[in-house]
């Protein structure tokens, strides 16, 4: 706990879900969040520090690893960093070639960026959940959430950006009216069109939230049961911890790579030209 | 009286989410092995598709779990 007074176990697990939050007090003048009624009245105008920080940092890192690697790529026998870049890029390759059928040479740069942001936001979730807090604790931060991808603003982000993407192609490749029309005409003809709307206007708006919410709520929930295990006396920690971390990798990886394959099928169909009624 | 509710909608929630999410994991399984004890050649491609559809259905109760942890220690 960051702040040496003794705290109710409620208490600390609301400090740890807060995060680092600028905005406009009620009052006017711009400042931190101290708590969570600051952070009501900031309403929508506020910006979170520390997911904004982290994500950015580790795409940067990304992106860094990834460029020194392919600098450096030697035709000879690789070492072990190379390797894993190029198991990775080829894994995201066959992702790739395996789900999307048309031509875009935007999607597999998308599809390795999806993947391995996500999987370095989720994978701050195994960091002991008071250490980075507690650090920032002692320089004056009061609130530090670090991962990202438990913050729904990055999920849905992310996901709004896909969603943008598939809007983007969707026209591009079938023109306004054929995107109109498989909006409207889908299921029943033309003469069904309300009825019509309304089930490919639920089908579409459907794909980002639930994108975004998947992430977040695997991410959430993880990060919620490792701070659950927080509680318990130090000694007795690591029996509940080290098994629900082991498993939490499976999930790190796996919803990185699900937002990454459900992107490749989105964007697949938005390039899937219908012609058959 | 408020908080027995809580507790109550707590466990609600945990327990329906894995009760669906056991019989569609469960099914789902089931399917999987069928389909490698015909085809074992298509184990790869049967085994990366049989993960993202876990993903999706495990994503429900985790969910569950996680809401309900809130809900429990956090609220009530």
């Amino acid at each position: 706990m960051s702040d040496g007074e003794t705290l109710t176990s409620s208490e600390y697990i609301r400090h740890h879900l807060q995060n680092l939050t600028y905005g406009q007090h009620a009052d006017g003048s711009w400042g931190l969040a101290h708590n969570a009624e600051d952070l009501a009245e900031m309403g929508f105008w506020s910006i979170n520090l520390d997911s904004m920080a982290f994500a950015i940092g580790l795409g940067l890192l990304f992106m860094w690893l990834f460029r020194k690697v392919a600098k450096s790529a030697t035709a000879d026998v690789p070492g072990g960093l190379q390797n894993f870049v190029e198991w990775v890029v080829e894994f995201i390759d066959d992702s790739v070639r395996g789900s999307f059928s048309g031509k875009n040479p935007l999607v597999a740069p998308l599809a390795l960026t999806i993947f391995v942001w996500i999987a370095l936001m989720n994978t701050m979730d195994l960091v002991p959940v008071d250490y980075l807090p507690f650090v920032a604790g002692q320089l004056g931060v009061g609130h530090l959430k670090i991962v990202p991808s438990t913050d729904p603003n990055v999920t849905f982000a992310m996901a709004l950006s896909v969603f943008f993407l598939v809007l983007f192609y969707s026209v591009k490749m079938k023109g306004f009216g054929g995107f109109i029309g498989e909006l409207t005409l889908h299921p029943f003809g033309k003469w069904g069109m309300p009825f019509n709307l309304f089930l490919e206007g639920v089908n579409l708006l459907s794909k980002p939230v639930s994108l975004a919410l998947r992430l977040f709520g695997n991410m959430y929930a993880g990060e919620m049961i490792f701070i659950l295990i927080a509680l318990l006396p130090w000694y007795a920690q690591w029996t509940l911890s080290l098994p629900w971390a082991i498993f939490h990798i499976l999930i790190v990886l796996l919803q990185a790579f699900i937002f990454m394959t459900l992107t490749i099928v989105y964007l697949d169909m938005a390039h899937h030209v219908e012609d058959h009624h | 009286m408020e908080s027995a509710l809580l507790y109550i909608a707590g466990a609600i929630m945990m327990g329906l989410g894995a009760l669906g999410a056991a019989v569609g994991i469960g099914v789902l399984g089931g399917r999987f092995l069928e389909g490698a004890a015909r085809q074992p050649e298509l184990i790869p491609m049967l085994r990366t598709q049989f993960f993202i559809v876990m993903g999706l259905t495990d994503a429900v109760p985790m969910i569950a779990v996680g809401i309900a942890m809130y809900v429990l220690f956090a609220v009530a």
